[in-house]
Order: structure tokens, then C-alpha cells, then sequence
């Protein structure tokens, strides 16, 4: 360690050489090592500093100095700071005047408790801020229904068609390809028994009950959920909400109740393409890799899957719409100022909605059992 | 003079905060019609806090604010009668990113008068060149610079002839003509309008060009330390830390 050295001026009072060049690029002293050496012996009642070997230095030789410092005043051994280079000092000086306010405290941890408490607190807020947040949506709805509500229609097209026709492809591919999974894995067993046509009941029943609108919801939640979440968090962090809400323009009203409508509509629409795109791919391997005659399997679709099974279906759609929608709203419109918050907002938006669409597909399911449907 | 008549804005004993934490105490002004009120102080203070319970954002944590006598925060209809009064111009313009200009501004117009479409766009048009930006109605905030934006905004907040015009930190972001350009708009708007108006701002060149009323925020003690003219404040305050903000720091302490 050539930069520094130490020498004892009297025996209670250290003396830290400093040399040669200290800067951030060619690189300096472990600090905790130095820190460990210099307080090896406890009588240290003072340290100061020779830097008269000094060569270059910059902001490097400074934080040092500064944690060095720190360490000696925690543990009450003075500081003579005279030696150094007056630019140090003044950094030095300027870096230990007190700036933040005592009362912005860092979050200190409390006990388990306290813990326990400020989580339940925390649930209570973001239940009600749900409720109200529903309450408002319920009551945006009521406004619209009447007409006393600012609606801009040529803005709601444009949100069903993002919503809707530019998230065919993506749609149109995962379904396929659900299809054409519920295909392969009906056949490895159905060949067994020499009833492959029955993979036509597999895929129709699958993809209409359940598979179509839960795959098109979550490819929604990730895509359009998000987009909600992300575009209305970067208008509230750019003030446009707090504008609409000067102007006494309630932003469910205007932002929130389009989105909900938009995606409410579009789901079902999206749900029943996912159902034929994924019916389609079973049809394209069954046929083409698995042998099956196409019009049998086509008369065997359109036998086994009821009516039922895709108001069924539908009512996911819709369910899934409205969770979509909420969750990717009421994530952006409670988004914070700043762009990390923006990404938070997006990301819960997304698991949210997810989540609710599994937990929503497991009480429409039981609910369906319990109807006997 | 003024003194007999209501003041447009009184606020009485309000204590400001931020999320746990008050950051003002007992704040106690009057704004008088046609004043342009000056509230300033260093960052962090509760300027803008001050100025979201003035508009309504946000409850405040105790004490009163009152328009023209009328308690803001007591009554929710009375509270959007008084906000229809507004107009706020945002630190960053918050103009509606999926709106042009145009529309931005149309907006406060559709919403609340009575004006066909074609009333509408002329009013826009007015507005616009009255903040120089004539001819800009069909462009989208993101396709015009900073200053421009923060005209466009300016439009919007004058929309519907407010008799309040709300400034948060005008001038920044914006180079010292177009900073300069701002104020000389607010001493417009005040005159041709007969607006009140208030501005939260740290800059010294327009606290000292426009206001002719104020309160100064200390950050340290959470309360005002002075009011009145920034002009006689500078002459006459014996306080160090207000005559140091006013001058830059270049003269501490008192003469």
C-alpha cells in the first residue's frame, strides 16, 4: 500500500501519510482495511493527515476521506484536517454540512408488530381505494348511460381498435398453437383406445369453455393491461390528470370509462376468434400429421360443442375484460411521479390481472359445476 | 382601498402536508383581486403542495381556505362552482398528450359553455395567438419544444377567461427570453383579463418583475417568515434567511 502510511506524532495521536495519485481511474486503497489498521490500537485520541506527497487526486481521494472521517467521529477520535489540500477541505466541508431535515427520516424498522400493523393498514388503504375506485367507475357508467358524460367518441375508436383488431395476430398465433398442444396431447392418449376423432371434442370443448378466453385474456392483460397501466402513469406523472381534474373533469370519466368499455366489447369479440383460431389448429393437425378425415372432425366439433360451452366461454371473456381494464387503470391512475413508479404500476397491473383471471376462471368453473353446466 | 372589499383568496391557519409529514404550519394570507401573489421559497417547502389545496388536488391537513368568503374545501358543488374559476398552468404544461393544441384548449370550452363547434375553434384560435402560437392548433403536444408547450398550456389555462390563473414555477425549464416572454403574458393576462393571480415560483428576475404581493415559505421553521411586497420584503426585511433567498445568497444576514 503505497498511497498511504501511517506514523505515530505522539503516542496518542496518528499521523496518515498520503501519496502519490489518487484517482477514481487508476484505482485506491480498500477503506476497510485502512479503517481496520488505523484503529488497531485503541488509544488513538487524534488522526491527522501529511499530504504533502500527494499527487493528483479527485472526488476518489475525497470519499475516502470522508467514510475515514465518518469512522473517527463515530468513535469520538478527533480529526485535524489542516494538512490536506484546501480543495479536499472544501469538499469535505461542504459534504458533512447538514442539508435534509431531521424529520424525513428513513423508513426505520420496527417490530414485528408495528410490521404487521402497517401491512394491515396498508391492505385496508388499497381495499378502499378499490371500492372507490369501482364506486367511481359505477358511477362514470351511470353518467354515460344518461349522456351527461363527456365521452369522445372519435378517441373510444381508436382504444377499440388497439384493443382489438391490432392484437389479432398475436391472438390468432397463441391460439393456433393452444390448439394445435390440446391436439398432440388428447391424441397420446385417445390412440390407445383408437378414438382419435375424438380430439375434435378435446380441442372444440377446450378452447370454447375455457382455453381461448383465458389464453386471450392473458395475452390482453400483458399487452393492453399494461399499455392502460403505462400510458395513464405517465399522464398522471406529467400532471394531465391533475389538469383534467382542475378543470372538474373527473379522469374515470374521461379516461378510465372508454378504456372499460373498449376492452369489455373487445374481449368477447377477441374470446370467440381465439375459439376458431384454436379449433383451427386442431383441425390442421389432426388432419394433416394425425390422419383424421376433416369433414369427420368438423361434424364432431360442431356436435360436441354446445352452445352453452361458448356463452360459457363468453362470460370469461367479458369477466376477463373488465379485470383487464380495472386493474391496468386503477394501477396508472395510482401510479406515483416518477418513471420507476411507471414500471411498478405496469407490472402489478399485469400480475394483477393475471391473477384475478386465474382466481375468476376457478369461481366461474365452480360456479358452472354447481349449475350443473 | 382593497381592504374593504372580500379578498378573492384568504387562507386561514392551514397546515399543509406531505404524505406523513406536515411541511407547513399555520399559514395565514390574503390575496386581493388583480394581485399577482408571489409565493416563494426554497425547494421543498410546500410551495406546490400549497398550490394543489388552493386548486383542489388535495384536502389539506387543517385549516381553511376561502374564495371570495366560501369555504373551498367545506362544500363539494360549491367547490366545482369555484374551480370553474380557475385556470393552472403546470410545471411541466400537462398539456393532454392525445389532444392537439387545439383540442387542448377546445376542451374547457365544450365542457362548460354554450358555444357551437365553430365559436369553439375561433376561441382557439384567439387563445392561441394570444400566446403567439397562431396557426399551431392541429399539432400534438410532443411536436412543438418546451417553451412552446408551456404557451399552449398558458391557452388552455386562459380558455375560459378565469378570473384565477394558477402558475406553478412558470419559468422553468425555459431559456431567459422565453422565461421573460411568460412574464411579460402574466402582466397581459392581468390587465386584459382583470385576473388575480397567483404564481409559485423561485425565480428571483420574475418574482421581482410581476408580483406585487407575496409570502415567503421557510422549509426550517414550517411557517411563513414574510409577506407583502418581494420589493419592500427586500428593503425592509431584517431576516436573514429571506434576504439571502432574495438576493442570491450574495448578501447574508442583515444591513
Amino acid at each position: 500500500m503505497d498511497q498511504i502510511s501511517f506514523n505515530y506524532s505522539s503516542p496518542n495521536t496518528l499521523c496518515i501519510k498520503i501519496s502519490g495519485d489518487w484517482r477514481i481511474s487508476s484505482g485506491l486503497p480498500a477503506t476497510e482495511e485502512v479503517i481496520s489498521q488505523v484503529f488497531s490500537h485503541n488509544n488513538i485520541v487524534e488522526v491527522n493527515f501529511n499530504a504533502s506527497g500527494i499527487n493528483k487526486w479527485d472526488s476518489g481521494l475525497v470519499s475516502f476521506l470522508f467514510r475515514l472521517i465518518r469512522e473517527c467521529q463515530s468513535r469520538n477520535v478527533g480529526v485535524d484536517l489542516k494538512e490536506l489540500p484546501e480543495g479536499v477541505q472544501k469538499l469535505l466541508v461542504l459534504a458533512f454540512k447538514v442539508h435534509e431535515k431531521t424529520e424525513i427520516q428513513a423508513e426505520t424498522s420496527g417490530s414485528f408488530l408495528e410490521k404487521v400493523t402497517d401491512k394491515a393498514i396498508a391492505a385496508n388503504r388499497s381495499v378502499l381505494s378499490l371500492m372507490n375506485f369501482l364506486g367511481d367507475i359505477a358511477i362514470a357508467f351511470g353518467r354515460l348511460v344518461t349522456g351527461r358524460a363527456y365521452f369522445r367518441r372519435d378517441e373510444f375508436i381508436v382504444i377499440v381498435q388497439k384493443c382489438g383488431a391490432e392484437a389479432l395476430p398475436l391472438v390468432s398465433l397463441i391460439s393456433i398453437l393452444v390448439g394445435i398442444i390440446l391436439a398432440f396431447i388428447g391424441a397420446i392418449q385417445l390412440k390407445m383406445f383408437g378414438a382419435q376423432i375424438f380430439i375434435a371434442d378435446i380441442v372444440g370443448i377446450g378452447m370454447t369453455r375455457v382455453m381461448g378466453a383465458v389464453m386471450a385474456g392473458i395475452l390482453m392483460a400483458g399487452r393492453t393491461g399494461a399499455s392502460f397501466a403505462a400510458e395513464l402513469g405517465i399522464m398522471q406523472t406529467n400532471e394531465e390528470i391533475d389538469a383534467l381534474k382542475t378543470l372538474g373533469v373527473s379522469p374515470v370519466e374521461f379516461l378510465v370509462m372508454p378504456r372499460v368499455l373498449a376492452l369489455v366489447i373487445m374481449m368477447p369479440l377477441l374470446t370467440l376468434y381465439a375459439d376458431f383460431m384454436g379449433i383451427l389448429g386442431g383441425l390442421i393437425i389432426s388432419t394433416g400429421v394425425l390422419g383424421l378425415n376433416p369433414v369427420e372432425y368438423w361434424h364432431h366439433t360442431q356436435s360436441a360443442v354446445k352452445l352453452t360451452n361458448l356463452w360459457i366461454g363468453l362470460t370469461h371473456g367479458f369477466v376477463f375484460g373488465i379485470i383487464i381494464a380495472i386493474a391496468g387503470c386503477l394501477r396508472g391512475i395510482k401510479c406515483g411521479r416518477n418513471a420507476a413508479a411507471v414500471g411498478e404500476s405496469t407490472t402489478s397491473a399485469v400480475v394483477e390481472a393475471i391473477i384475478s383471471i386465474v382466481i375468476a376462471t376457478a369461481i366461474i368453473t365452480f360456479i358452472c359445476q354447481i349449475l350443473g353446466v | 382601498m382593497e381592504k374593504t372589499s372580500l379578498p378573492v383568496i384568504e387562507v386561514r391557519h392551514l397546515d399543509l402536508n406531505y404524505d406523513d409529514h406536515i411541511v407547513m404550519r399555520d399559514l395565514n394570507f390574503r390575496i386581493n383581486k388583480g394581485d399577482i401573489f408571489i409565493v416563494m421559497g426554497g425547494s421543498g417547502c410546500g410551495k406546490s403542495t400549497l398550490l394543489k389545496v388552493l386548486t383542489g388536488l388535495k384536502e389539506p391537513e387543517k385549516g381553511e381556505v376561502l374564495y371570495d368568503g366560501k369555504n373551498f374545501w367545506e362544500d363539494e358543488s360549491e367547490q366545482q362552482k369555484i374551480m370553474r374559476r380557475f385556470g393552472v398552468l403546470y410545471q411541466g404544461g400537462a398539456l393532454w398528450s392525445s389532444f392537439t393544441l387545439g383540442e387542448n384548449v377546445a376542451l374547457p370550452l365544450q365542457l362548460y359553455s354554450k358555444l357551437s363547434a365553430s365559436q369553439v375553434r375561433q376561441m382557439v384560435e384567439l387563445k392561441l395567438s394570444l400566446v403567439g402560437l397562431g396557426g399551431y392548433a392541429d399539432f400534438y403536444p410532443s411536436e412543438i419544444s418546451g417553451g412552446m408547450r408551456k404557451r399552449a398550456s398558458l391557452a388552455r389555462a386562459i380558455a375560459f377567461d378565469p378570473d384565477i390563473i394558477f402558475f406553478d414555477e412558470p419559468s422553468a425549464g425555459l431559456d431567459p427570453i422565453n422565461a421573460r416572454m411568460l412574464d411579460d403574458l402574466i402582466l397581459q393576462l392581468r390587465e386584459v383579463l382583470g385576473a388575480t393571480i397567483v404564481v409559485v415560483t423561485h425565480e428571483l428576475a420574475s418574482i421581482f418583475a410581476i408580483g406585487n404581493n407575496s409570502v415567503f415559505f421557510d422549509a426550517e421553521s414550517k411557517t411563513m417568515i414574510a409577506s407583502g411586497n418581494p420589493k419592500e420584503i427586500l428593503a425592509n426585511s431584517k431576516d436573514p434567511k429571506v434576504i439571502q433567498f432574495l438576493t442570491r445568497g450574495e448578501r447574508q444576514g442583515a444591513y
